[in-house]
């Protein structure tokens, strides 16, 4: 009978070796991602980006262990606070800037903007607004690939504590356990769904009890600590390619933001700030690798630098290019153009 | 030889696997031995293992999942056990399938089969017409088959075709039609066709009320007038250049529908011929549709509620009074 797992165990390394043999990689993708979104906030902060902007700050490292495990052919359907998983993944960091400086030449091409950005051609989903939509949407590509034969798969769509609470989202969990698809779930619980705290958003004890509930195997982790992220996110993925059955992490952190960037999160209460989980991710795994002298500080310097530079790059590049004009665009939401009804 | 609406539907989802292993059909007992709640896909999951697949009460992610399949270069049917349930999954096919290639340059080769529209006793959760509604939104193509022919070819074009298309079949049709057999070909998806040529006053309609409007063409032809029908076939794309053309000739219009009264098919044909071809009516352009109420149970309730050949009819004689 299938068991709901409570992981809490700690990384097994030894003192001297990193957490897990990728954690500077990941810290590396969390450490572009913050510098990156700190200048999109300062952008938006001084007029410059239209609409919002929402960053994924604490939730890094949760965000990196999502994307780093996929390979080619993977599917990731990622969603609002995952730019540390899109950059894992591949997603050019000028697809970002592109997006929310609202260039023409951007995968949305100014027809969307932000987050709600994706390549579906290069298996990253384009996230709708509508929370917990996208989950049976990866079911389904996974299906496909079924179908069509293809093997050692999986795909991984990202929900948070307040998108579980949908009926999108049972009715995608169900489905992809009877389906029994190779499908990871990664929720995040941020303790708000925007200024909602957990109190009124769910009753259950703890979200990964869930996951029996869907015939999913759940975990539940430290999302604070870069190497039982990709520990336990990892090993989700390995189980899935493998053909376990579809698996669910809860991962719990404090979302270290405002819903988005107009929202100065007033409501965030200094009890939950003083939690454990509300620590920074970032902020540990650099101590870590501090404390594990797993590199040196003069390398660290040079890592931000190398992020500076490349956030700069993508700014300005997106910068220069052209936006999007009404007269000049194709109003067209058919792609089979002789269908397109005619309202002249 | 005889065929029927719903055999026919049946027939061309038997062609369109054998013919395209792209295609699944994914619905709510659509498969096992069942064949769905009206049988239109009766035998299938036996001929194709594995490519006809029951899914959990779930509309929702019943078109989520064909839609990541579609994206993936899969063709799925989405059969919605009846058209009033896909409200559930209006979310995946409004927001997701009716946006994914404006936003994305991806297009979404879905087929959802809606079964729409009144029987008698099945009340206001089992008869509604939801063509106006998907018609509203950007992105999806709104075919309303009218005979057991169009219901065959508009349902193989429907999985050819790239975009989303809602195939709204009527269940009152499902036995009452019937045909010698089936052609290989259509006319070309969004041309209405002139199902009944006259002079006198054109009715535009589509699916089942395109049959109750031949049969109050019937009624008025033995007083004298002659009733030119056209059949829209889809309601989006919507010919206006064939309905003009008729109106052009005859000067009257009157359009039927069976969806609720406010907005809609309808209202849409009249304000594309009030604004494109306001010097041709003599009089001004009537429409009728179903009462705006939730759909009654009773046979007595029900028969009044939707237009039939009789109200039509009534309807055009005052038209043709003008």
């Amino acid at each position: 009978m299938l068991q709901t797992a409570q992981r809490t165990a700690k990384s097994k390394t030894k003192k001297t070796a990193p957490p897990h043999d990728r954690f500077l990689e990941a810290f590396r993708w969390m450490l572009l991602t913050r510098t990156l979104e700190e200048k999109l906030v300062s952008l938006y902060r001084g007029g410059l980006i239209t609409g919002g902007v929402y960053i994924g700050k604490g939730q890094e490292a949760v965000s990196v262990a999502c994307g780093l495990f996929l390979q080619q052919g993977d599917i990731f359907a990622p969603l609002i606070r995952d730019q540390a998983g899109r950059s894992a993944f591949g997603e050019p960091l000028i697809d970002v800037t592109r997006t929310y400086l609202g260039s023409r030449l951007g995968p949305m091409r100014g027809r969307d903007g932000n987050i709600h950005r994706g390549h579906p051609r290069k298996n990253e989903l384009a996230m709708i607004s509508h929370l917990g939509a996208m989950i049976s949407v990866t079911v389904g590509t996974l299906m496909a690939k079924r179908f069509k034969g293809e093997k050692n798969f999986v795909g991984l769509a990202c929900i948070g504590e307040g998108g579980m609470q949908t009926g999108s989202l049972h009715e995608g969990m169900n489905i992809a356990a009877v389906e029994q698809v190779p499908l990871v779930v990664v929720a995040t619980n941020n303790h708000y769904a925007y200024s909602t705290p957990n109190d009124r958003e769910f009753a259950c004890h703890d979200l990964v009890d869930r996951a029996i509930g869907y015939g999913f195997e759940g975990y539940s982790l430290d999302g604070t600590d870069l190497g039982t992220c990709l520990d336990v996110i990892g090993g989700a993925v390995k189980r899935a390619r493998a053909g376990r059955p579809p698996q669910l992490v809860v991962a719990s952190v404090l979302r270290l933001s405002g819903h988005g960037e107009h929202d100065d999160a007033s409501y965030v209460t200094e009890e939950i700030k003083r939690q454990p989980f509300a620590r920074d991710c970032l902020k540990v795994a650099e101590q870590t690798i501090i404390d594990l002298n797993l590199v040196d500080a003069e390398t660290l310097a040079e890592w931000r630098k190398e992020a500076a530079a490349q956030v700069h790059e993508a700014i300005a590049a997106a910068q220069k290019e052209p936006a999007p004009e009404g007269d000049k665009e194709d109003w067209c939401a058919l792609s089979t153009r002789d269908l397109v009804d005619s309202f002249e | 030889m005889s065929i029927t609406y719903l055999e026919a539907i049946r027939e061309a989802q038997a062609k369109l696997l054998r013919d395209d292993e792209r295609v699944f059909i994914y619905g709510q007992d659509v498969g096992g031995t069942f064949g769905g709640a009206f049988k239109a896909t009766k035998g299938l999951a036996k001929e194709f293992p594995g490519r006809v697949l029951n899914t959990p009460i779930s509309e929702d992610a019943i078109v989520g999942t064909a839609i990541g399949a579609a994206i993936q270069g899969m063709r799925p049917i989405v059969e919605m056990q009846f058209a009033d349930f896909s409200s559930i999954a209006l979310n995946q096919i409004l927001n997701n399938a009716g946006t994914h290639y404006w936003r994305t340059n991806v297009p979404v080769p879905i087929t959802i089969r809606l079964p729409s529209g009144g029987t008698k006793g099945s009340g206001p959760f089992h008869s509604q017409s939801m063509e106006s509604i998907y018609a509203h939104y950007p992105g999806l193509i709104v075919m309303t088959p009218a005979t057991v022919e169009d219901a065959y070819t508009m349902l193989i074009e429907a999985v050819a075709i790239d975009d989303p298309v809602i195939y709204c079949e009527h269940k009152y049709l499902y036995y009452h039609l019937k045909a010698d057999k089936l052609p290989e070909k259509g006319l070309p998806t969004g041309r209405a066709r002139i199902a009944r040529e006259g002079r006198d006053l054109t009715i535009v309609s589509y699916s089942a009320m395109m049959q109750e409007s031949l049969a109050a063409a019937e009624e008025l032809a033995r007083e004298g007038f002659e009733a030119e029908v056209v059949d829209l076939r889809t309601v989006k794309p919507l010919d206006a250049d064939t309905v003009l053309a008729s109106v052009a000739r005859t000067g009257r219009l009157l359009c039927a529908g069976e969806s609720f009264p406010w907005g809609g098919a309808t209202a849409e044909v009249i304000a594309r011929v009030t604004s494109q071809g306001f010097h041709l009516l003599d009089a001004a352009p009537q429409r009728l549709n179903a009462k705006d109420t939730p759909i009654p149970y009773h046979p007595n309730l029900w028969s009044a509620h939707r237009p039939n050949a009789q109200n039509i009819a009534a309807k055009a004689r005052a038209l043709l009074r003008e």
